[in-house]
C-alpha cells in the first residue's frame, strides 16, 4: 500500500493534468448539452410568475430536497472543504459540521412557517404584517447583498478550477472561462426559470453525490476500509501529525481562536437566512412538503459531508499538503488532484465536470433569487405598488437576470484566487446578521415592529460589511484583497460574532422604542396562517 | 399552474376574525405543541454545537486524545454532531406528523370552509 501512495504522489503534477484539458472540456460539454435539453423541456409551460419564480410549486419534497442539496453543496463544499481538510486537517472538518447543523435552524424554526406565509421571496414574509415599502426595500437590499457575496465565491471557484484543469495560469484565460460559465448561467435562468434551474440542481446533486461516493469508497478501499489507517497514511504523507487535531488553522493565536467562534456562529445561523435556500421552500405545494424537503436535504448533505472527510484526508494521504498548495488553483485543487491520483484522466474529467456543474447550478439558483427579489419586491411592489401583471414582472426579472449575470462575471474576474470556502463564510455572516434576526422575530415575536425590522436588517448588513471592509481580509496583510493598502483595525476575518448579536439587539431595541404598534389583527392572521397553512399558495390538501 | 390566476375574494377573509381563531383553544394547543418542541430543541442543539466548537477551539489537548488507533476524541465528537443532527431531524418529523399536523389540518379545513383564501398583501 505504501508504495502505491508514493507512486501516486509523484505522478500527480500540474504538467500531467494539463494534457487532459481537452477530455475535461468534452465531458463538461456533454453535461451542458444534456442539461440544456432538460431546461428547454422544463421551460415549455413557464407562463406565470409562479411558474418562473417557484416552478409552479409543483415539485415534491424529495425532488426539492435533492435540489436544495444541489443548491447548497456549492463549490465551497466540494472543492473548498476537501481542500481545507487536506491542508488544514481537522479545522477543515469543522466547516462541514457548521454547514450541516445549521439545517436544524431551517427545519425547526423557518421552513414550514415561511412556506405558509410567503409567496416568492423573504420580503413576502416580513411585509405580511409590517409596513410594505420600507421592509420590502430593506429585505431586497440584504437579499441582493448576500447573493452578490455568494456569487463572487462561486465565480472565483470557477476560475480556480480552470487554472488547475487546463493549466491556465494567465488571468485572461481564467477570465474567459468565468465569462463562459456566467453566460451559460444566464441562458439557463433566462430560459428555464425556477423549473429549469431546479432540474439542473437535481441532476447536479445526483452527479456530485455519486461522484463523491465513488471516490470515497475508492479511497477507503485503498486503506482496507479502515478509517484509522487512512488517517495514519495522511499523517505519514504530510509528515504532520497535527493534521488530525484541531488548531492547525485557527489555533495559532487568541485572535484566530476567536475568529473561529465567529465563523461557527455565522455558519450555524446563516444557512436558514440564505435567500436562495429560502426561495426553494416556495417550489413545493405545502408546508408538509417543505418539511420533507429539508429532511431529504439534511440526509443528502450530511452524507456528502461525511464523504468529504474521507476525501480530504484521502487527498492528504495520496497527494500531500505541499503538492496541493503548490498546484495551480491551490487549496481548491485537492479534490480534482485526488480524482487524478485515483482514476487518472477519465475520473479527473468526470469530477471536474461535476465541479463545473456544481458552480453552474449554484450560480443559477443565486441569480434567479436575486432577480426575483428585484422584480417582485422592488419593481412590482415598491415602484409599481402592485399595479403590474405577472407578465410585466417576469419580463423585469428576466432583464435583471442578464444584469446580475454580467455583474457576477465582472466580480468573479476580480475575485480570482480567493479561497472559496472562506468567501462563502462571509456570505453566511452577512445572511446571519442581516436576515435571520428579522425572520425569527417576525415569525415568533408578537410585538415585533417595522422599526425593529429596519434597524436589525440595516444594522446587521451595515456592521457586517463595514467590519469586513476593515478586516485583514481586505487590507493589511499579504494575503488580503488589497495587499498594498493597510486600513484594517478589526482583527477578525469573520464579522459574525459582533454583527449577529448586534442585529438581534437592534431588532429588539427598534421594536421597544417604536412609537407605532403593528396591527394586532394582521399579527393574528399571520400566526394562524403560518401554523395552519390555511390559504397558502396552491392550497391543495393532501 | 392555474393557482396563480387572481382569486376572487367572494368571501372576504375579513369575515373571519383571526384574533378569535388565534385565541381559540385548538389554535393555542397547536401553538403550544409547536413551541414546546422547537424552542427547547433549538437550545439543545445550539448549546451542543457551541460546546463542540469551543472544545475544538480551546481544548486541543482533550480533543487530540487518541481513542481507537488514529481516531481521536475530536473526530468522534464531530461525528456525533452528525448523529445528533440526523436524530433531531427524525424526532421532529415524527413529532410534527403525530402531534401538530392533525390539529393544523382541522383548523385549516374549518377556516377554508369559511372562505379564507390567500392573504391580500401577498397576492
Amino acid at each position: 500500500m505504501n508504495s502505491l501512495h508514493i507512486s501516486a504522489a509523484t505522478e500527480v503534477t500540474a504538467e500531467s493534468i494539463k494534457d487532459t484539458g481537452l477530455l475535461n472540456m468534452i465531458i463538461f460539454g456533454v453535461f451542458v448539452a444534456v442539461t440544456l435539453v432538460v431546461v428547454l423541456r422544463a421551460s415549455r409551460n413557464n407562463k406565470t410568475a409562479a411558474d418562473y419564480y417557484a416552478a409552479g410549486r409543483s415539485f415534491t419534497g424529495p425532488q426539492n430536497g435533492t435540489a436544495i442539496a444541489g443548491d447548497y453543496l456549492s463549490a465551497a463544499s466540494f472543492l473548498g472543504i476537501v481542500g481545507a481538510i487536506a491542508v488544514n486537517g481537522y479545522d477543515g472538518f469543522l466547516y462541514s459540521i457548521g454547514f450541516l447543523v445549521a439545517w436544524l435552524v431551517a427545519l425547526l424554526l423557518v421552513a414550514e412557517m415561511l412556506r405558509n406565509t410567503g409567496k416568492f421571496t423573504m420580503a413576502d414574509v416580513l411585509s405580511f404584517r409590517l409596513k410594505q415599502r420600507p421592509v420590502r426595500i430593506a429585505a431586497a437590499i440584504t437579499t441582493l447583498a448576500v447573493c452578490f457575496f455568494y456569487l463572487l465565491a462561486q465565480m472565483a471557484g470557477a476560475g480556480g478550477l480552470v487554472s488547475l484543469l487546463m493549466g491556465i495560469d494567465g488571468k485572461i484565460g481564467q477570465s474567459l472561462v468565468i465569462t463562459v460559465v456566467g453566460a451559460l448561467m444566464i441562458i439557463y435562468v433566462l430560459i428555464g426559470g425556477m423549473k429549469g434551474t431546479t432540474w439542473v440542481q437535481i441532476i447536479k446533486a445526483f452527479l456530485l453525490i455519486a461522484g463523491a461516493a465513488i471516490m470515497t469508497v475508492w479511497v477507503l478501499a485503498l486503506h482496507d476500509f479502515n478509517l484509522s489507517d487512512l488517517l495514519g497514511a495522511a499523517v505519514e504523507t504530510t509528515g504532520n501529525p497535527a493534521i488530525l487535531d484541531p488548531g492547525l488553522q485557527y489555533g495559532k493565536s487568541d485572535t484566530s481562536k476567536l475568529d473561529f467562534v465567529s465563523l461557527g456562529l455565522a455558519l450555524v445561523l446563516g444557512t436558514a437566512a440564505l435567500p436562495h435556500v429560502l426561495m426553494r421552500f416556495y417550489t413545493v405545494p405545502t408546508a408538509k412538503e417543505a418539511r420533507r424537503s429539508v429532511v431529504w436535504a439534511i440526509w443528502l448533505i450530511g452524507i456528502f459531508y461525511l464523504f468529504t472527510l474521507v476525501l480530504g484526508y484521502g487527498a492528504a494521504a495520496l497527494i500531500g499538503s505541499d503538492a496541493i498548495t503548490g498546484a495551480p488553483g491551490g487549496v481548491n485543487s485537492a479534490a480534482p488532484l485526488l480524482a487524478f491520483a485515483l482514476g487518472g484522466p477519465v475520473l479527473l474529467g468526470l469530477i471536474s465536470a461535476v465541479a463545473f456543474a456544481t458552480i453552474l447550478a449554484v450560480v443559477a439558483g443565486l441569480t434567479i433569487t436575486a432577480a426575483a427579489s428585484f422584480a417582485h419586491d422592488i419593481y412590482a411592489n415598491v415602484i409599481r405598488k402592485g399595479q403590474v401583471d405577472a407578465d410585466g414582472e417576469v419580463k423585469v426579472a428576466r432583464t435583471t437576470v442578464v444584469v446580475i449575470g454580467i455583474i457576477s462575471i465582472l466580480g468573479g474576474i476580480g475575485a480570482q484566487g480567493q479561497n472559496v470556502a472562506f468567501l462563502v463564510a462571509l456570505a453566511f455572516a452577512v445572511a446571519a446578521s442581516a436576515n435571520l434576526p428579522t425572520i425569527v422575530y417576525s415569525l415568533y415575536w408578537r410585538k415585533f415592529s417595522t422599526q425593529g425590522a429596519l434597524w436589525s436588517m440595516y444594522g446587521g448588513l451595515g456592521s457586517a460589511i463595514l467590519l469586513i471592509a476593515f478586516s485583514p481580509v481586505v487590507s493589511g496583510l499579504e494575503t488580503s484583497m488589497i495587499p498594498s493598502a493597510d486600513f484594517q483595525w478589526f482583527p477578525l476575518n469573520n464579522p459574525g460574532i459582533v454583527s449577529i448579536p448586534l442585529a438581534f439587539f437592534l431588532g429588539w431595541l427598534g421594536t421597544v422604542l417604536d412609537k407605532n404598534t403593528e396591527s394586532a389583527i394582521k399579527q393574528a392572521e399571520m400566526e394562524v396562517r403560518s401554523l395552519t397553512g390555511v390559504g397558502a399558495e396552491k392550497a391543495v390538501d393532501h | 399552474m392555474a393557482e396563480e390566476q387572481p382569486v376572487s375574494h367572494a368571501a372576504h377573509p375579513d369575515q373571519v376574525d383571526f384574533r378569535e381563531v388565534q385565541s381559540s383553544p385548538e389554535f393555542q394547543e397547536l401553538r403550544k405543541r409547536q413551541r414546546s418542541f422547537i424552542f427547547p430543541m433549538a437550545v439543545v442543539f445550539l448549546v451542543w454545537y457551541f460546546a463542540y466548537v469551543l472544545l475544538a477551539d480551546y481544548a486541543h489537548g482533550f480533543m487530540s486524545t487518541p481513542v481507537i488507533g488514529n481516531i481521536n476524541v475530536g473526530l468522534i465528537l464531530g461525528l456525533l454532531q452528525f448523529v445528533s443532527t440526523f436524530g433531531i431531524t427524525m424526532a421532529y418529523v415524527s413529532y410534527a406528523n403525530r402531534r401538530m399536523d392533525p390539529i393544523a389540518a382541522d383548523l385549516r379545513h374549518d377556516l377554508e370552509a369559511h372562505g379564507v383564501s390567500r392573504p391580500e398583501e401577498t397576492k
